[in-house]
């Protein structure tokens, strides 16, 4: 039994940890908690989706942005777990971006939406038809005394007065320009699908929002998608916010009957939402108050329904309806239950990687990478003999090392990594080499084996110090720079150089010592 | 097996030739910077890069001419969209690339959206019976204007700030004057490679950034090597000129210089040959790099010590200097 040396035992950890972290990798079947410990694989190699994040406080005092933020990613990661993405990654960066990584997500689209919407419920109560009318009137006539502040507006009036003037008879049309964009139906006003975007227009000015009644406010139905070109229904609302998200106790996605007498809800998903309790004793107030009367459900400023107030209401349930995909009713769900952004978000950058791009790089890094290993162990092999040897399984277990460390510090397994990896193949033999020159040198002074390989280690050891801590240098700078994929490239080159260093001053060192130059050997192979 | 035993080569009487060549490749470098202008990718300029596979499933539909493209994406308000076909001849796969000039008229964060939905109406038949997020979309890149502005800021930062880190650090361990020199052999090295890259139009990507990064680490590394050697032989050849010494070691490290700049160029070469589209331009940097920084490492750093020395009369003083370090 040979005497304990701390070099031995590092070699044993060495390797002990690395077959720990890279067992899972070639061994299914693990418990559980040494399977978790698996190489992960980055999103360029893996495929999804990654946005980053900005988030905007500025209308924020400094100690609410900071609470905004991690608000805002707790929702953010609520949301996301609702939406059931597997391993998906939330992290702040800097002060006030998040980055969002989506392993596997191709639905870009809906990813995006659901990040960044918003979704602020209020009930609202309907004006009756001759307040609605009154309401109008006088909006109409606020319009006509202020027309030159619209010129959308003032260009239609001037159209309607020409049309007039060819009758001498007619000196001005009937009704005012704005209502003559809003036509009474049956139960409700609408908006032709050719004046709706003016609709739209004036209802974001925030001049036109001063020309409507205090106490009352206007606002659109939301659209069919199934027949974008219909007529789009207007409501004139009471602006009073008779219950809003903040009362909401959950909201579930449901399907209503196909022997449903309500066409919003036959066969079409829906949202049931039940409130808290004073949420429900507000409901039954306003109910009891409104029979008769229509209860508007605003979300976003958009009324989903408004259905007729018959009874009071007790319990505190109600339906909101709109002729929901269920894909949409899913994600509306998901944001009335996890509650609004703190502070409004921006996606300041994008990227999506489709699975086949990510399989068709894992499958031609791992190519190069082989055949680049195999040259350089070759290689090594002629030029070096049985040092050559010595190295080439020392590099092997420079590439188990990367990849094992790689797993423990929890880090992500990217192209520009499995690059950087490549690369370390090449340098890593580096240190080797200059050792082997130098005792190549020092044998052909007459130095005996033992002693040439003593001397050689001890001059090179400088230099390989020297030339890998300016590397080094690089990468850390790289680290602290760089983002994504590039410090998945520095973190791989770094410990790349740290491996490479161990294996050639400590593992290749022992072999040598133990193996090679024992005894009185005349010769070395090198 | 040895390559190369006891050479003699006189590296530093070819040093006038050396700083020829390389002065002629860095004019050639500075005029592509000038002239051309370097090709910033979008992660740096902020836009929109898209790679979409249009290929039909069916074999009766005529597969999509570039210009088809190209045509659909400017009557729909894209006229700026670059298109070019990835891949052989007659694949179908695009990728498209519209960039912002400038903050004003950046992209907005539904030009992704508006770029899919335009494709998906000009191409009816190319997309029957494929899902437009997992069949068609191979990756966009999406980056808003004030993320590009800082990732150019921040990569520029790095590089400075590498080169200064290393300057320190062999001042610290040999000289300030073999610092400042290994610094200008690796300015030459990366204005070089950005000068290639000018020239042939390619875009400096962020992977390009990190790739001259990973240049300036090795080259400094073959540099040290090197000085290293300097140091060493002038404690053991005292009496000998600064110029004789430093040949020597250039010599003695010769063997080692290439077999270390063979592996690490095979390595990278082996990247440029099999690791794909999406490292082409990685490893063709890498590769330059290679050959670069060990040209560099060789002709340049130690012989600018030497004509800088010279210059400043303080040949004796360096030498001494040096020699009592350890």
């Amino acid at each position: 039994m040979k005497k304990f040396s701390w070099r031995g035992l590092s070699i044993i950890v060495f390797i002990c940890v690395t077959a720990f972290y890279l067992a899972p990798l070639a061994i299914p079947n693990l418990p559980e908690w040494w399977a978790k410990n698996k190489l992960k694989l980055g999103l360029d190699l893996k495929g999804g989706m990654q946005i980053l994040l900005e988030v905007d406080t500025s209308a924020l005092s400094a100690a609410d942005a900071r609470g905004a933020v991690d608000q805002n990613i707790k929702i953010i990661r609520e949301r996301i777990d609702q939406f059931g993405v597997a391993e998906p990654s939330i992290q702040k960066l800097g002060e006030n971006r998040i980055m969002v990584q989506l392993p596997g997500v191709s639905d870009f689209h809906a990813a995006e939406n659901l990040i960044k919407q918003t979704a602020m419920l209020e009930f609202k109560v309907v004006a009756k038809r001759d307040e609605g009318k009154r309401v109008l009137d006088l909006i109409d006539s606020n319009i006509n005394a202020n027309l030159q502040f619209f010129p959308a507006l003032a260009e239609l009036d001037k159209l309607d007065k020409e049309i007039m003037a060819e009758d001498d008879s007619l000196a001005q049309p009937s009704s005012g320009v704005f209502s003559s964009l809003i036509r009474p139906g049956e139960l409700d006003y609408e908006v032709q699908y050719d004046s709706v975007r003016l609709i739209q227009d004036l209802l974001a000015d925030s001049l036109f929002q001063q020309m409507i009644p205090a106490g009352w406010q206007l606002a659109l139905e939301r659209a069919d998608t199934s027949n974008p070109r219909a007529d789009r229904i207007i409501h004139v609302l009471s602006s009073a916010v008779e219950l809003s998200g903040a009362d909401l106790a959950k909201a579930k996605v449901e399907y209503g009957s196909s022997t449903s007498t309500d066409p919003r809800i036959a066969n079409k998903p829906y949202i049931s939402i039940e409130m808290k309790r004073e949420g429900a004793r507000k409901f039954e107030r306003v109910t009891a108050d409104n029979v008769g009367k229509r209860l508007a459900i605003v979300l976003d400023n958009v009324v989903y329904s408004a259905p007729n107030i018959q009874e009071r209401i007790a319990g505190g349930r109600a339906q909101i309806t709109g002729r929901f995909t269920s894909q949409e009713a899913n994600e509306l769900a998901i944001v009335l239950n996890t509650g609004n952004l703190i502070a409004p978000i921006t996606p300041a950058s994008t990227s999506i990687i489709g699975a086949t791009l990510g399989a068709d790089s894992i499958k031609s890094g791992t190519m190069a990478g082989i055949i680049g290993l195999a040259i350089v162990m070759l290689f090594m092999l002629f030029y070096y003999k049985v040092g050559g040897l010595i190295t080439d399984f020392a590099l092997i277990f420079n590439v188990g090392f990367v990849l094992a460390m790689l797993t423990a510090f929890g880090g992500t397994l990217t192209l520009p990594g499995i690059a950087g990896m490549i690369l370390t193949i090449g340098m890593a033999v580096d240190a080797n080499v200059l050792v082997f020159e130098r005792i190549r040198e020092e044998l052909d002074t007459g130095k005996t084996p033992r002693s040439a390989v003593d001397a050689g280690y001890k001059r090179a050891t400088v230099t390989v110090w020297d030339a890998n801590i300016t590397t080094l240098i690089a990468a850390f700078v790289l680290y602290q720079f760089g983002t994504g994929p590039i410090r998945g490239f520095a973190i791989t080159l770094t410990i790349g150089i740290i491996g490479s260093m161990f294996c050639a001053l400590v593992f290749v060192r022992s072999i040598f010592d133990t193996f090679v130059v024992t005894g009185t050997k005349k010769t070395l192979s090198i | 097996m040895r390559l190369l035993k006891n050479t003699n080569i006189p590296f530093v009487g070819m040093r006038k030739g050396a700083y020829l060549i390389s002065i002629l490749l860095i004019l050639a470098a500075i005029i592509g910077l000038f002239v051309r202008g370097l090709n910033w990718s979008i992660d740096f300029t902020s836009g929109v890069a898209a790679k979409v596979d249009l290929q039909a499933l069916s074999a009766d539909v005529a597969p999509v001419e570039i210009d088809e493209l190209r045509n659909a994406l400017k009557t729909h308000g894209f006229p700026e969209a670059e298109i070019q076909r990835v891949g052989e001849f007659g694949s179908g796969t695009f990728m498209i690339k519209i960039k912002s000039a400038n903050a004003e008229d950046a992209v907005s964060s539904d030009t992704k959206t508006q770029i899919i939905d335009i494709i998906s109406e000009s191409f009816p038949d190319h997309l029957a019976g494929r899902d437009i997020n997992r069949d068609v979309i191979e990756e966009i890149y999406e980056v808003g204007p004030k993320v590009g502005g800082e990732l150019r800021t921040n990569a520029l930062l790095a590089v400075a700030i590498s080169l200064i880190l290393m300057i320190i650090y062999i001042w610290f361990r040999f000289e300030l004057i073999f610092g400042l020199m290994a610094i200008v052999a690796l300015a030459h090295d990366v204005l070089i490679i950005v000068g290639v890259f000018a020239l042939s139009g390619k875009e400096i990507t962020i992977q390009i950034i990190a790739a001259l990064l990973t240049i300036v680490g090795y080259s400094i590394n073959d540099t040290i090597v090197i000085f290293d050697r300097i140091r060493e032989d002038l404690k053991i050849r005292r009496k000998e000129p600064l110029d004789q010494v430093i040949n020597y070691s250039l010599n003695e490290t010769l063997s080692r210089t290439v077999v270390t700049s063979g592996t690490t160029f095979f390595t990278t070469l082996s990247l440029y040959l099999f690791g794909g589209q999406v490292l082409n331009d990685f490893a063709l940097a890498m590769c330059l790099g290679v050959i670069v920084g060990t040209y560099s490492s060789i002709f340049l750093a130690s012989n600018l010590v030497i004509d800088l020395t010279k210059a400043t009369h303080k040949e004796k003083q360096a030498a001494q200097h040096l020699s009592k370090r350890k």
